[in-house]
């Protein structure tokens, strides 16, 4: 079935397997965590921020390939966003993994379109973008060990 | 003996379908199972027939309903070798049974210092309630630890027995652990707490239907199980328990059904299983577990068992032989329950699941209700096949296919 190889498409497969800013930022000044119970797949996210937009992100955590992709390539697309920049984002990435539709510019997010046809794996696709918000949304502070 | 099970498949109607472009092969059955046929029919039989509430009612149906209600209840006491059908009380399922001798028994008779043991292999359903009468009466909850780092040496009887030497009122634990496969010595377990003066609790949700029970020589206090597991419908369960202290137990939910007088002040309630069956009962899901006590039984019990282990023990050994797999569980040779959970180095559970769903391979990925002993054996979570009796060996097959396919996809050689 060619459907296998639209969810898990190339740009999937090699986040999952090489994943980008993974592990935690020592000069982190936000963090958050989600996890989804039922499957128990769990993501954290590190911000260090640069006045109100984000310097450097990282994320922690455990899950399938969908989750691990996604938390990936979500740090390399919030880098220098602001909180309203992310939440437009998200909402974008949301669009694409619950309805299918690519995004009319070029981006490598297009690659989770083929997770809509799986619903029970939009919640993967979203996991570690919502410990990202979160973490926007808390103030400044040092991150304890 | 000997069963032809490769024909049973055509007892169930839902396994007769494609999933995408393959044949459905279903191995999730420690989840649920499919309903033959003779199931199916006896409930649409009631609805059509019989419908009525029971107990109340001196018209007919209600008198046809009530007698098929208590003729499941007789069933199920003949199934288990209850000493009387008063034993049976009807609930929604194992979580509700376990609850319902927690807020009941053990909230009566708890208090701080006393101890109430589970294992570590337990179901969150036999766990969790636990936890909450403890928190709610000051007794501690102990586990009785799994051994090997593949939980493949089951539990650690001597930590059960140093266990017992401490002011223990409650031993609760699985008959066959749905995560691990592992079967427990039950009767001896249930001869050891009685000796140190503990009740039991023995959660058969994995047993009930798969094997032979004989809860009077197993010696346990109580026995649950759903009917969902073993070919009967979804929100019917059984609590079995000693009717000596079934009626002496408080009533958990107050209701309809359940009492003998009541007035303003106050009210008495009837002796058990009435007791304990609050509001109008599940009738017509009773009267399908009596028809899947009555298809079970006509393959036979210890057959259907044989059956299971049988097709989990080909599963073991076809899964070892792939790279980077850690099988739970008691190892090849072993006594096994038929089911088989693993995971691979590189690849999540969900991934290999949602893998499988699309060659029509129905299997389960996550942490099975038993997130602390995922955690004590530092897994995410496991992927997991289980059996019944309308699997084959072709099953296997299909199985292990789609892992090499997988494997593959992910690049793991």
């Amino acid at each position: 079935m060619s459907d296998l190889t639209d969810l898990y498409q190339a740009v999937i497969l090699d986040h999952n397997k090489r994943p980008r800013n993974r592990g935690r930022i020592p000069q982190a000044t936000r963090v958050a965590s989600g996890d989804n119970p039922t499957c128990g797949d769990n993501c954290t996210v590190y911000l260090q921020m640069d006045g109100d937009r984000i310097g450097k992100i990282g994320f922690d955590g455990s899950g399938c390939a969908i989750s691990q992709a996604s938390a990936s390539l979500m740090t390399t697309q919030l880098e220098g966003k602001t909180l309203a920049e992310a939440e437009g984002q998200f909402e974008d990435f949301k669009d694409i993994v619950t309805t299918g539709k690519e995004p009319e510019e070029f981006s490598e997010v297009a690659a989770f379109a083929g997770v809509h046809a799986f619903p029970a794996r939009i919640k993967c696709a979203t996991l570690s973008w919502h410990a990202a918000i979160d973490a926007l949304k808390k103030p400044d502070s040092p991150v304890e060990e | 003996m000997s069963c032809d099970f490769s024909n049973l498949r055509l007892d169930f109607p839902v396994l007769d379908q494609h999933v995408g472009d393959h044949p459905l092969v279903y191995l999730d059955n420690a989840a649920t199972t499919h309903k033959p046929r003779a199931v199916i029919d006896a409930i649409a039989r009631f609805y059509e027939r019989d419908n009525s509430n029971v107990h109340r009612g001196l018209h007919a149906l209600s008198m046809r309903a009530t007698d098929g209600y208590e003729a499941a209840r007789e069933r199920t006491a003949k199934f288990i070798n209850a000493a009387e059908s008063a034993e049976v009380v009807f609930t929604s399922g194992t979580t509700a049974s376990v609850n319902l001798v927690a807020q009941s028994w053990a909230r009566d008779n708890l208090k701080p210092g006393d101890v109430v043991v589970c294992t570590e292999m337990e179901h969150h359903s036999n766990m969790v309630p636990w936890q909450i009468v403890c928190q709610q009466t000051g007794a501690t909850l102990r586990y009785i630890p799994v051994l090997g780092e593949n939980a493949e040496g089951g539990l650690d009887l001597d930590a059960f027995d140093k266990l017992l030497q401490e002011n223990v009122k409650l031993v609760a634990f699985t008959h066959i652990s749905n995560t691990l496969g592992t079967i427990n010595p039950a009767a001896e377990m249930c001869a050891k707490a009685k000796l140190a003066g503990a009740l039991t609790v023995v959660d058969g949700a994995q047993s009930a239907g798969h094997e032979n029970v004989d809860v009077q020589a197993m010696g346990c206090d109580f026995y649950v199980f759903s009917g969902h597991k073993m070919a009967a419908p979804t929100g019917i369960g059984v609590l079995y328990g000693r009717k000596e202290l079934l009626d002496v137990m408080s009533p958990w939910q107050g209701g309809g059904g359940m009492i003998s007088t009541v007035a303003y002040e106050g009210s008495q309630w009837k002796p058990s299983p009435e007791r304990f069956e609050a509001g109008t009962p599940n009738v017509a899901d009773a009267i399908g577990l009596h028809a899947a006590m009555d298809y079970l039984d006509s393959v036979g019990r210890p057959a259907i068992g044989r059956h299971e282990s049988e097709l989990a023990g080909l599963a073991y050994d076809a899964l070892s032989e792939l790279p980077g797999i850690r099988i739970l569980g008691p190892v090849s040779g072993q006594p096994r329950a038929g089911l088989v959970s693993f995971a691979f180095e590189g690849v999540h559970a969900h991934d290999v699941v949602t893998f499988a769903d699309q060659d029509g391979v129905a299997l389960r990925g996550g942490h099975h209700c038993n997130q602390p002993l995922m955690r004590k054996l530092g897994l995410p979570s496991t992927t997991r096949a289980s059996f019944y009796l309308y699997n084959t060996p072709a099953d296997v097959d299909a199985l292990v296919t789609s892992m090499r396919r997988i494997l593959k996809f992910f690049g793991v050689e």
